[in-house]
């Protein structure tokens, strides 16, 4: 038996979900929003299923940083990591949203890229790579897009502390006071 | 436990490698991307004019032009006046709005949110205040449902004659910038008159919105309904049918369906390529179901179809307006949910719990239970996302915003290849794009 049957028989019987469960990973689904829990290994193979599957679209990929807290709804055959990449698909004949969340260590912060896939994640996934510095492997231009170039660290990172930063303009010259000014 | 199976993966390699040349093959445009950093591009710069005439110039455009809608910067390769690569730049505006969001309660949040998209405020805190709603688990009831479906029917009326004032601006038909922000006016003073602000209005909130509609409000929709249709049908004479702006627009900046697709395009770009979605209509939500109103498709994809669309959504707002003033419920303005809900003024001054339940919910606010949840609706410029996880304390534990300005942004370099540098004018301009929302 391999993980994937193992994990979906876990489902108790009513909330089998015939659609969820052909992507032969983790699910759940409260209310109208369904959610996948692939593995990170795993992750461009279930996009490659998504889209095969009519998700015709990717509509947006985020993170959370879980530094210590407790990840909201998450199967309890999963192993709870640092960073959670998420992201949203839609489709225009199900008219339905699908959401996938990965785990993503803070030892490694990589996933694969799903620019091949879905182009339109390119700008969704520097954006991530910017605040949170998970890097998608795979991605043409990973670079940071929000804050300078040169910037260091990543804001949105729990453990990246909110306060004020002295700035220093670049190429800004401080003209000396004017004669009898 | 590992999810991973070895064996599955020869197999999965090839589909991935199958689909990444179906997917990237959507895009023939693709090499139009520019990918450059800041570094090498000053490197480039920096290189002596040679004799030859394969030599591009690299060109930068922004952010301080006046046709970027703010502070949106192009890097531009140019052969000649041709644009042969580009690359949009953004973060001028950056000012960490997800991240303030994390220091704010649930109830300051829409003070926060409204800032991002300025051109369609009410948009935000609507896309907020229902992803807060629906992790808590509150009814709101239907009057509070139709004034904030009517107040955002009418914020897309302003944000789309924003619109039409900057498109005309751009093409130099300077007059229709000031036809465009006279109309513009006229919703937002009776925004003014509800909400007390002309924008960000902080006016939805979780639970309903913050005021009840003025006394006499239905009339000064009525003007509004009234006062719209001749001065449409002035922008007609003045650009619809006018062949100058015709030839200005038509077939510039072609999007095809695929490209659109591909690049999760939304909004009035996605519908100027043919295809019909608009979440009003394909994932209703609010009262979209009982109101009677059309989707606005093109059939080109060019820069004329996604004026044609704006204006006639303009047309088609005004239908959902209407129709909202006729069949107004009377009732509550906000739920009734002791929780969220902060007393009514008059109970404060008469009872001491009033008072202190007053100040628990303006200081501490209140708990939202644990959860995450994703709740888009339609703005103006596509679909506006709000993704929000709850830890179960008083203030979100991430909260992040899809833009669709940010997200419909990729298209510019695939729509501006090999286009002349005022074709890229025409481009941004038809785009649309609010910065405070790409770069939140």
């Amino acid at each position: 038996m391999t993980a994937e049957t193992e994990a979906a028989e876990m489902q108790p019987a009513e909330t089998q979900r015939e659609d969820l469960q052909r992507y032969g990973v983790p699910y759940a689904a409260h209310g109208e929003q369904k959610v996948i829990f692939p593995h990170r290994d795993m992750w461009l193979q279930t996009a490659v299923a998504l889209l095969q599957d009519g998700w015709n679209m990717c509509l947006d990929v985020t993170a959370v940083d879980y530094l210590d807290k407790k990840h909201p709804a998450l199967p309890s055959d999963i192993p709870a990591e640092r960073f959670e990449v998420v992201a949203t698909f839609i489709s225009y004949e199900r008219k339905e949203r699908l959401r996938a969340r990965i785990q993503v260590p803070e030892a490694d912060p990589t996933i694969g890229s799903l620019y091949t896939i879905y182009p339109g994640s390119d700008y969704l996934e520097r954006e991530v790579y910017d605040m949170f510095g998970i890097n998608f492997e795979g991605h043409p231009d990973l670079s940071r897009i929000l804050m300078p170039e040169n910037w260091q660290g990543h804001p949105l990172r729990k453990d990246y502390a909110v306060g004020s930063i002295p700035v220093q303009f670049k190429n800004s010259r401080q003209d000396s006071p004017k004669e009898g000014a | 436990m590992s999810l991973q199976t070895p064996e599955k993966q020869s197999p999965n390699t090839q589909q991935i490698e199958n689909a990444l040349t179906q997917q990237l093959d959507l895009l023939p445009r693709r090499d139009a991307v520019l990918r450059m950093s800041e570094v090498r591009a000053a490197e480039v710069a920096d290189q002596p004019v040679s004799d030859d005439d394969d030599q591009t110039m690299m060109m930068n455009m922004g952010p301080a032009h006046p046709s970027t809608h703010g502070v949106l910067r192009l890097m531009l390769e140019l052969d000649g006046e041709t644009v042969v690569r580009s690359k949009p730049v953004v973060g001028y505006l950056h000012t960490g709005m997800e991240k303030t969001a994390e220091t704010l309660t649930y109830l300051q949040g829409p003070t926060n949110v409204t800032r991002m998209d300025y051109a369609s405020p009410l948009f935000n805190e609507l896309v907020f205040s229902l992803a807060v709603e629906d992790l808590i688990g509150i009814e709101i009831p239907p009057r509070a449902v139709w004034i904030r479906m009517m107040m955002t029917e009418l914020n897309r009326i302003a944000s789309h004659l924003l619109f039409m004032a900057t498109n005309g601006m751009d093409l130099g038909a300077v007059s229709m910038m000031i036809y465009g922000w006279r109309e513009r006016e006229q919703v937002l003073r009776f925004f003014q008159k509800v909400t007390g602000l002309r924008m960000n209005h902080n006016y939805i909130r979780p639970g309903g919105v913050a005021a009840d509609l003025p006394d006499g409000w239905e009339q000064d929709v009525i003007d509004l309904l009234d006062m719209l249709p001749p001065r449409l049908e002035e922008y007609d004479i003045l650009m619809t049918g006018q062949p100058i702006w015709r030839d200005r627009l038509q077939g510039v900046g072609v999007l095809t369906q695929a490209e659109a697709q591909a690049l999760s395009t939304t909004g009035p770009l996605l519908r100027s390529t043919g295809i019909s979605w608009d979440l009003r209509k394909d994932m209703p939500y609010l009262a979209y179901d009982d109101v009677d109103f059309d989707v606005i498709v093109g059939s080109y994809g060019d820069s004329f179809d996604r004026y044609a669309i704006r204006l006639n959504e303009i047309r088609e707002s005004m239908r959902i307006v209407r129709q909202c003033v006729e069949k107004m419920p009377v009732g509550d303005y906000k739920a009734q949910d002791k929780k969220v809900t902060p007393p009514p003024r008059t109970r404060i001054d008469e009872s001491m719990e009033a008072l202190i339940h007053h100040f628990k919910i303006f200081t501490e606010g209140y708990k939202v239970p644990e959860g995450e949840t994703y709740i888009g609706i339609e703005s103006p410029r596509g679909e506006l996302g709000c993704y929000i996880v709850s830890d179960g304390s008083a203030k979100p534990y991430r909260m992040h915003i899809r833009g669709p300005s940010f997200v419909n942004l990729q298209v510019m370099p695939h729509m501006m290849a090999n286009g002349l540098i005022a074709d890229a004018v025409v481009v941004i301009s038809s785009v649309d794009p609010v910065l405070g929302e790409v770069d939140r």
